[in-house]
């Protein structure tokens, strides 16, 4: 096994260490720890990010590469697969080697279109085919094999929802110890210590909304337990047109969605807070010409700016082909080059936002105290206004997040979006689209996809909500946008 | 007033020739115009194949700067300069097939136009209502159910509405056609379906910011003062909220009036609209930088004449705005 670290995958995992070095820092900050635990203090807050850390867990095992070796001849030297997979191709390595031949319905035995078959007799016949990775263990056939299969998907669906259930119950009783640590002292009893964590919890007398959070895992668990048990035997969203577990592939496309919607603001962020903070502090003809720069640059419609650079980045992918020897790395590069320019076409507004607040900022007594006692312009910008346009930045960077996943999808399906060949919800729509045409309808491709985007959009939407009704408590009195 | 408008005028110009300088960078030194020709005829072409090419094209002189030339032509006798000086004609010579980009773009506006005004009318309309309704019944259970309505309208991708949409109307009901498009009288039928679709996918940010704007016009002392008058929640919120809204909800229908205008874009791909959007992605599919460099610039020219407009509509709405 040789490791591969793809480009976003490096983006990736120092994002997560900036994230940590975030998180530690914001702990030894009282107020922004305390305006933070007020964004998790609100229920919806609390079960959108528990959401959100999830779709965030599938991401990172999807960003772990690595190259197996190929079984290696005496006297050969060691090579390596072509095929990058990651951590997350291994756990659900089932999922990706169960290949049909192509659509199948959700759970089904049968394919989706008659073929000819060759029986036994050596005749042949025009039947839906018996899947491949379905109900194997059903040895039935007519009438019997429907009432197997009815059988056979009740018991791994109550397998499913028990082994989700016991998941869920020791999670609770997690919960309930941590929290009877925090509020009761060592000296009672912890018997009953916990059995009033629990009533509290149950009450949502916590402090934190222990109870949304269980609640949120509890769907979760409730779901995630029949769909695995089934997926084990049963294409459980059934197969897309060359025969690919549904579940797998869109497993597979959260990666992309979370490269782009996070990557995409760190490209812009220097851009924007940088050239905001300068534009609002130092004025004069620099203000005017970032005004001017980020005019023109909104002028141009963000589809067709996006369109052009895509279209030049194909043209150099194509001219340089042993810059990206395997396909992984060159389907990767294109996502990393459509990050960045998203960016470099959207750091326009947040520029705009910063330059707002620093003009109103330079004007109040700590900056002009700062200055009257001589402190360097450039020290000013880092140490007095910075801090200070922080949460102008953070709110907009989560709400932007939902945005950028939508615009993943539509992107993609113009054909300027990510590359064809990987896994995302803009392709899977794109591909979903004409299969509605069909007749009978295919509607899991595009059920599945709708279900996955709309639940990371919408706890996305709630987080930001949240993160903003926190720090800015203006808004959070109105209860609005 | 008019010195504003002149001044105004003055920096559009201004703009749109930077977004003219962008374009071209992006397009002629990123991509060189030999690289185009070879993208044209193939890899395997011979030198000269490429000079004529670029010849036809009027890509063979230097980019920027003619140091072959003399006093003016220097900078005139450029790719540039003669580029631009036609685009500013909306003369954007003719596409890989030999089609007039200029004639084209003027036969496919009108669709577009059509779409994208009434979808910019109707969606505004339609969130102004709903958000003046949740307004009314602010703080009730009504209002929350109503509010996580439209977070969940806002998380549901267009392209969902427009797949969805097409659907259940339009296979399903067999209530308008499904795509296409007829010039003349019979166009609305086939423009119905996308602009309901449109219209839907704008309520959910829409009617949530207007909320918004109306909670907060709300706490303020003129309404308090209006209650005090006896005046019915209706009149109060009709008269009096409605009115001193209307300012910062121009602000924001501001800057949807681009985003409709993007939207179109994909919207008419999916119709099968002959409008510019499906022009572009013509344009992108095939490759044609031609096309997609006209249609940059055109719908920049869309996106700078809207913000142009409404900052004129704002300094009517707001009498206390002094221009300057």
């Amino acid at each position: 096994m040789k490791p591969v670290l793809l480009w976003t995958d490096g983006v990736v995992l120092a994002l997560l260490l900036a994230l940590i070095w975030y998180a530690r820092s914001v702990a030894k900050t009282p107020h922004l720890a305390s305006t933070w635990r007020q964004a998790f203090r609100r229920p919806l807050g609390s079960a959108a990010a528990t959401v959100l850390a999830l779709f965030a867990i599938v991401g990172l095992l999807d960003c772990l590469h690595f190259r197996e070796a190929l079984p290696l001849a005496p006297g050969e030297e060691r090579a390596w697969s072509p095929e990058t997979l990651s951590a997350l191709d291994a756990v659900l390595s089932h999922l990706r080697a169960n290949h049909e031949t192509t659509y199948s319905r959700p759970l089904a035995l049968f394919g989706y279109e008659k073929q000819t078959i060759t029986l036994a007799d050596g005749r042949f016949e025009r039947n839906y085919p018996r899947l491949l990775h379905a109900g194997t263990t059903l040895t039935g056939s007519g009438e019997a094999l429907q009432e197997q299969w009815r059988k056979d998907v009740t018991r791994r669906s109550l397998f499913g929802l028990v082994a989700g259930a016991l998941v869920l119950a020791a999670l609770t009783l997690l919960a309930a110890f941590w929290h009877g640590l925090r509020m009761h002292s060592a000296a009672e009893a912890p018997r009953s210590a916990l059995a009033a964590a629990v009533r509290a919890i149950a009450r949502g007398q916590t402090s934190l909304p222990v109870r949304a959070v269980l609640i949120t895992l509890g769907i979760v668990c409730l779901t995630a337990g029949p769909v695995i048990s089934l997926s084990m035997q049963y294409h459980v969203f059934g197969t897309d047109r060359i025969g690919n577990d549904l579940l797998y592939r869109v497993l597979k496309s959260i990666r992309t969605a979370l490269v782009i919607g996070t990557m995409t603001t760190l490209v812009t962020l220097p851009l924007s807070v940088g050239l905001g903070l300068v534009a609002g502090f130092v004025r004069g003809w620099i203000d005017e010409v970032i005004q001017y720069l980020y005019t023109v640059i909104n002028s141009i419609p963000y589809v067709l700016l996006i369109a052009a650079a895509i279209l030049l980045l194909i043209v150099f992918i194509d001219a340089h082909p042993d810059a990206f020897p395997t396909s992984a790395q060159r389907t990767d590069a294109r996502l990393f080059f459509l990050c960045v320019i998203l960016g470099l076409s959207s750091w326009t507004d947040l520029c705009r936002l910063v330059r707002g607040e620093v003009l109103k900022l330079r004007e109040l007594d700590f900056v002009q105290a700062a200055q009257a006692f001589g402190v360097s312009d450039q020290r000013i910008m880092r140490v007095h206004l910075l801090p200070n346009v922080m949460h102008v930045v953070l709110i907009n960077v989560v709400i932007r997040f939902s945005e950028l996943v939508l615009a993943e999808a539509t992107l993609s399906y113009v054909g300027v979006g990510v590359d064809p060949a990987m896994a995302s919800f803009g392709t899977l729509i794109n591909t979903a689209r004409l299969e509605l045409g069909r007749d009978p309808v295919i509607w899991w491709t595009l059920a599945s996809a709708f279900a996955f985007l709309f639940a990371l959009v919408l706890s996305a939407n709630y987080f930001a909500d949240a993160v903003r009704d926190a720090f800015d408590p203006r808004a959070a009195r109105l209860g609005g946008r | 007033m008019m010195t504003y408008i002149v001044r105004r005028a003055g920096y559009t110009v201004a703009v749109l020739f930077g977004v003219n300088l962008l374009t071209f960078v992006l397009f002629f030194a990123v991509n060189t115009p030999d690289d185009q020709a070879r993208l044209q005829l193939g890899r395997r072409v011979t030198a000269e194949a490429i000079e004529r090419w670029k010849a036809e094209h009027g890509y063979d002189r230097p980019l920027f700067f003619n140091s072959a030339a003399t006093g003016a032509a220097r900078l005139t006798d450029t790719v540039f300069f003669n580029t631009s000086r036609r685009a500013m004609n909306f003369d954007f010579g003719r596409t890989n097939e030999g089609v007039n980009i200029g004639e084209e773009i003027r036969q496919r506006v009108v669709p577009s136009l059509l779409i994208g005004a009434q979808v910019f009318v109707l969606a505004i309309g339609a969130a102004v209502l709903l958000a003046l309704g949740l307004a009314l019944f602010r703080a009730t259970n009504l209002d929350a159910v109503g509010v996580a309505l439209l977070v969940a309208m806002m998380s549901i991708s267009t392209l969902f509405y427009i797949i969805v949409g097409q659907f259940v109307v339009g296979r399903v009901l067999q209530l308008a056609p499904v795509s296409g498009f007829a010039p003349g009288s019979r166009a609305e039928a086939f423009l119905v379906l996308p602009i309901i679709v449109l219209v839907l996918s704008y309520l959910g940010p829409e009617a949530r910011l207007f909320r918004t704007i109306f909670l907060e016009e709300l706490g303020k002392d003129y309404v308090r003062t209006a209650r005090a008058k006896g005046l019915s929640e209706w009149l109060v919120m009709g008269r009096h909220v409605l009115r001193n809204s209307l300012i910062p909800i121009v602000t924001s229908s501001g800057t949807l009036l681009p985003a409709v205008i993007t939207s179109t874009i994909v919207t008419e791909t999916f119709f099968a609209i002959p409008g510019l959007g499906n022009f572009t992605i013509e344009g992108i599919t095939q490759q044609d930088f031609g096309i997609v460099r006209a249609m940059v610039f055109v719908g920049s020219v869309l996106y700078v004449l809207s913000y142009l407009i409404v900052d004129l509509v704002y300094t009517m709405v707001d009498p206390r705005i002094r221009l300057h």
